[in-house]
């Protein structure tokens, strides 16, 4: 017995009593895009979190200022994860030229696709309760392929908008002042430009809530992998095509 | 007027001021534009042979406090200096001159100096009723403005008025007050915003343009890069203790007597650009932050409109309630979290009742 789970394919329960029927996987995520999604997530996390710290500070800290760096720390922590994040995003957007089709979801939106137009209205009314089987679909169905193209458009606008306040401290001879100065060629008064970066991180909570929380459903409903498709990049599909 | 082509040097030779104290006014002044050792000779210079820049200074809509300042600026001599380093033809509010005579100056001055005079304007045309709302010598103040910009060298926008509209700009702007640059739009602006603007840095800006006949370098926003190229926030003594974490949070609290940053009172330091940390205020005797109450940002865009000067987190009043950045994403979140949860709750509603006994997997 012991033997013949070692040389069969395919899956058997601990016993190897229960024999699991052929499963479908496909190769969807590609290291790079996985490394990039959860350094994301941490960068979004401590940016998130210090960002908030940043516009209502912690309580005042006893003792001389020379003894202590608070602010400072979380501001740092907040500008590595912010540069971390550009970087990142920079490689990201590399990879969608060098890697798979599946890399390249993320930055364009196929309108001129029928077949994904009609995709887009399928998987929101299957989010609305009004069709009774989800698609399976080998990259982002065509829902969350939207929604993931409005979050980089959120992202970008978080890059420049968070260099653009960068550049007000590292002054207006700074790399980061000639990246993202224009910014305030739009919001001249950077009380603005802050409100609306800070708007912007709760636009970002606001999409994790809702990532998360269809990652979980579409992994559990639509009988697909999510969650583990982006620790291993294979996307596996749990029934069998009918015949 | 009559002062013509004289130079600076000429007028306050005349005037009784000795040579030291001019050398020293061109030192100090290239010390605070932050020059090189050799600007003060290469300012020396030009205002021993450069003729003296016909200014006009013209008021709009306006409380005169950029006057008030200017007449204060507070290095020894620059007071009297300034005032005779350029050639000031006009200026409604302390000439001597009144009436037709006043008026007739701009027209001379027109004519004589087409494309050399600077126009120095505080305060801004109101353009609603056909410009009704700021009458000056008879008809409207906008009138007379393009007039005299259509023969000028360069206009100075004084104050937060001519840069950014200010208060009588503020929202709902019934006189549709509008800043000078975008009135007029075919002349070099220097915006020298604030409310008022520092008085050394109205006096540098004028002695900039006179020592070396060009405007300064501007930014993106058209002020001067020297004076406002930096934050409050970025020169401000109390800095240490905002990196440190110590916020003064109450305005009588022990923060408040130690000098602790006035950040989570609202202060605009960190949005603010202007020289107030550096140059201050009064002779360098003392600025907002320094007397214990934070930066109100005067000379920031629009900064009437921007909420409460005791805000921390700009409000955000479009909703009609008191929001800010926090209140109106933190309901977002909220209310997308309360409907991932119905929508969770209906799925798993669903999935119950529409469950078969047969075996999943």
């Amino acid at each position: 017995m012991t033997t013949q789970i070692a040389d069969v394919q395919g899956a058997y329960d601990a016993s190897g009593k229960e024999k699991a029927r052929s499963l479908q996987t496909i190769y969807v995520y590609e290291a790079p895009v996985r490394l990039w999604h959860w350094v994301n997530a941490l960068a979004i996390v401590v940016l998130a979190v210090t960002g908030y710290f940043i516009g209502s500070p912690l309580p005042s800290v006893p003792g001389e200022a020379s003894a202590n760096f608070l602010m400072g720390y979380i501001r740092f922590a907040h500008f590595a994860a912010g540069q971390a994040l550009i970087v990142f995003f920079i490689l990201r957007v590399y990879w969608a030229f060098m890697g798979n089709t599946y890399a390249r979801q993320l930055f364009y939106l196929p309108v001129w696709n029928k077949t994904w137009l009609w995709g887009v209205f399928y998987e929101l009314r299957w989010y609305l309760f009004l069709v009774k089987d989800p698609k399976k679909y080998i990259g982002h169905n065509p829902l969350a392929h939207v929604a993931m193209f409005a979050f980089m458009l959120f992202l970008v606008f978080m890059m420049f908008s968070g260099m653009a306040l960068y550049s007000e401290g590292a002054g207006r001879d700074s790399f980061w002042y000639a990246v993202a100065g224009w910014m305030f060629s739009i919001f001249p008064n950077s009380q603005d430009l802050h409100t609306w970066h800070h708007l912007g991180m709760w636009a970002i909570v606001t999409f994790v809530i809702v990532h998360v929380y269809a990652a979980v459903r579409e992994d559990i409903l639509s009988r697909q992998s999510m969650i583990s498709s982006m620790v291993s990049g294979e996307r596996l599909f749990r029934d069998d095509l009918k015949d | 007027m009559s002062a013509g082509m004289e130079t600076f040097y000429e007028v306050i030779r005349r005037q009784g001021i000795t040579r030291r104290s001019f050398t020293k006014f061109c030192s100090l002044t290239a010390a605070s534009l932050g020059l090189g050792p050799t600007a003060a000779t290469q300012m020396a210079e030009a205002l021993e042979t450069k003729p003296r820049i016909p200014v006009i200074w013209m008021h709009g809509l306006e409380c005169t406090c950029c006057s008030e300042s200017f007449i204060r600026s507070a290095h020894p001599l620059v007071k009297d200096v300034v005032l005779s380093m350029i050639s000031l033809d006009y200026d409604d509010t302390i000439m001597a001159a009144a009436g037709h005579q006043a008026e007739a100056i701009l027209e001379e001055t027109r004519q004589k100096y087409k494309g050399q005079y600077i126009l120095a304007v505080e305060g801004n045309p109101p353009l609603n009723e056909g410009g009704m709302f700021c009458i000056d010598g008879g008809r409207p103040f906008v009138e007379k403005l393009k007039e005299m910009a259509a023969d000028a060298m360069a206009i100075i926008a004084w104050g937060a008025c001519a840069s950014w509209g200010c208060v009588q700009a503020a929202k709902p702007n019934p006189t549709r007050a509008t800043p000078i640059d975008k009135v007029i739009t075919d002349k070099p602006i220097i915006k020298v915003p604030g409310c008022p603007p520092i008085a050394e840095v109205m006096t540098g800006v004028v002695t900039f343009v006179t020592t070396f006949g060009r405007l300064p370098e501007l930014d993106r926003q058209g002020r001067p890069k020297m004076f406002y190229s930096q934050r409050i926030h970025d020169k401000c003594y109390r800095r240490p203790h905002f990196d440190a974490g110590q916020f003064v949070e109450e305005w009588d609290d022990e923060g408040a007597k130690k000098g602790y940053c006035l950040y989570k009172m609202g202060c605009k330091g960190p949005t603010t650009y202007n020289a107030c940390s550096t140059v201050r205020w009064n002779g360098g005797v003392s600025f907002p932050i320094q007397s214990g109450h934070g930066c109100i940002g005067c000379s920031e865009d629009n900064f009437w409109d921007k909420g409460s000067f005791y805000d921390r987190l700009t409000g955000i009043n479009q909703f009609g309630i008191e929001a800010n950045a926090d209140k109106v994403g933190g309901a977002v979140a909220g209310v997308v979290a309360a409907g991932v949860a119905a929508h969770a709750a209906v799925t798993a509603v669903k999935r119950l009742a529409s469950k078969k006994p047969e075996q999943v997997g």
